[in-house]
């Protein structure tokens, strides 16, 4: 049951936009972040909110997946509104005791909900279209102008794509010791947060001793492999544009066109 | 092909501070010679040195004393290493710590990725390499979901995607079941005699080594031994003494020789064992 697990919450099913270049859909999300963030008035985030819609549409993901992302983020949007709701100085629109909710507030407070709900379900939707894998090469390509500055942007690729490798791996493992110490009457389940804490102990030491050394046997078996850094390497699967990438740039130049002349200036 | 002269390799023990506290000889005073398209069998009990060996025909350990030289390249000539490397690619004992790839094709290709090699031609060499060890229909899964054998089969085509000449598989199968044991060695003996490919095979497996050309047996850090499996295998007290057992027909056979009855020493396999026997009872 454990290996199953998958990182991220990649949803399997075909769609236009699972086959979008992984590039497109980072630069995407971005551009859709800069775009939510501009937009000032109601006519924008129509905009912005329509523009999301046809996207979930696209990608034939259920759209409960897509809210479920909403579930972790719910304090913080509920925070973010009270505050701004009774926090605003401004003019009074309702006033009970000495709580006062302004006209201002509440446009804030609307708007930063908005604002939220749209960051989170955008990003989402590229977590839930995109393998990790993919996610990783994506993110490689679009990051390496940062290599002028020295970001080692292949070997920060290289460690995600092995930490994805070996999570399942190390779950289990977790799983094998945590019998193992279960069956010398470790106990797990019982007593005080700061006594279950102390009693993962036993847990951790072993696993991170674990982790290094498999650490070492990769290490070792990658160098067998001639690994040598990023520098004079081949792709099995490079990422080529193709005239479905160019077509959703396009869209997304459109978008943000659009957001910025009847989001921000006509209006 | 690899060829060892005089090779010593000390470990350096420290304590805590970092001071020496002493220095184990690994491998002290090993001249050995494998010629190209031999199978080559390295025997010997845990810490007699033979994974220390295996480490230096790959260029990742280098020897403290003496030389390696790997098809005319000597290990020490910091140019040649990754050449070496490509040559005499390498199997280790654990089949989940040298998967790189999430995806078994990924994986394959990781070594030819590694060397340069253009795009269309790394996935040539993983669909050969892929169907060279039967997993061809693997391709697509995700390491984790396949057995100990099948991983350590993804393993050798991950070496095989290289193109050596030389693969050295260091105790390929101590964490497999007797299955994947199976599979591996068959799959070592194809390699061998099909690809041409030189294969040496660490391993405390005495049934593993019956089909190698030549056998090498180890004990603290020197070569105790070596000559054909045959010639190995006759020596029963020798390789008892050096606390490795035999296969057990050949214990059955030494058995009954030194209780009277005239069976030749060295008996490998069982059909050998009955054919020997049906001999006596003609006489």
């Amino acid at each position: 049951m454990l290996r199953d697990i998958t990182l991220g919450q990649y949803y399997r099913t075909e769609s236009i936009i699972h086959k979008l270049d992984p590039r497109v859909k980072i630069i995407g999300t971005f551009v859709f972040l800069i775009a939510i963030f501009m937009v000032n008035n109601a006519l924008g985030y129509a905009i912005a909110g329509l523009f999301l819609a046809m996207n979930i549409k696209l990608s034939n993901v259920p759209v409960k997946f897509i809210f479920r992302g909403m579930k972790s983020i719910f304090f913080l949007l509920m925070i973010s509104i009270v505050f701004n709701l009774f926090l605003t100085p401004g003019t009074p629109i309702l006033t009970v005791w000495k709580i006062k909710i302004t006209k201002e507030g509440l446009k804030i407070a609307v708007k930063m909900a908005i604002r939220l709900v749209f960051l989170i379900t955008g990003s989402s939707l590229m977590t839930l279209t995109t393998t990790p894998n993919n996610l990783t090469d994506g993110l490689e390509s679009v990051l390496k102008p940062l290599k002028i500055v020295h970001v080692p942007v292949h070997e920060i690729s290289m460690m995600m794509s092995i930490a994805l490798r070996f999570i399942p791996i190390l779950l289990e493992e977790t799983d094998k010791i945590m019998k193992a110490q279960m069956a010398r009457c470790a106990d797990f389940e019982s007593g005080s947060i700061i006594n279950r804490a102390k009693n993962m102990v036993p847990l951790l030491v072993p696993l991170f001793i674990s982790a290094f050394r498999r650490a070492m046997d990769l290490a070792m078996a990658m160098e067998a492999r001639c690994y040598r850094g990023g520098e004079g390497r081949t792709k099995m699967k490079p990422l080529i544009y193709k005239k479905r990438d160019m077509l959703a740039y396009l869209v997304l130049g459109l978008f943000l066109v659009v957001c910025i002349i009847f989001g921000r200036i006509l209006f | 092909m690899i060829r060892t002269n005089k090779l010593v390799f000390e470990y350096i023990r420290r304590d805590e501070e970092g001071n020496v506290e002493g220095i184990t000889r690994a491998v002290d005073d090993v001249n050995i010679d494998v010629k190209p398209g031999q199978f080559i069998a390295v025997l010997g009990h845990n810490g007699s040195g033979k994974s220390t060996l295996a480490k230096h025909f790959n260029a990742l350990l280098y020897p403290t004393e003496g030389e390696v030289i790997v098809d005319g390249m000597n290990t020490q000539d910091g140019e040649k290493l990754w050449d070496i490397r490509q040559e005499a690619g390498m199997i280790f004992q654990n089949p989940d710590n040298q998967i790189i790839g999430q995806v078994v094709e990924e994986d394959v290709g990781f070594g030819p990725e590694n060397m340069g090699v253009p795009t269309d031609e790394i996935w040539e060499r993983v669909d050969e390499s892929l169907r060279t060890v039967n997993m061809l229909e693997f391709r697509k899964s995700s390491p984790n979901h396949l057995s100990g054998g099948q991983k350590q089969r993804v393993s050798i085509a991950g070496v095989i995607a290289m193109h050596p000449k030389c693969i050295i598989m260091d105790e390929p199968t101590a964490m497999l079941d007797p299955n994947g044991r199976k599979d591996i060695i068959r799959a070592a003996r194809a390699l061998n005699s099909v690809e041409g490919i030189t294969v040496i095979l660490i391993t405390h497996y005495m049934e593993e080594v019956i089909y190698a050309d030549k056998v090498f047996v180890m004990d603290k850090g020197h070569v105790e031994m070596q000559g054909t499996p045959k010639e190995i295998f006759s020596q029963v007290e020798k390789l008892k003494e050096l606390r490795l057992g035999v296969p057990q027909v050949t214990l059955l056979a030494h058995e009954l020789k030194k209780s009277g009855l005239p069976l030749p020493d060295g008996i490998l396999t069982k059909e050998e064992f009955v054919e020997e026997l049906k001999k006596l009872k003609k006489k």
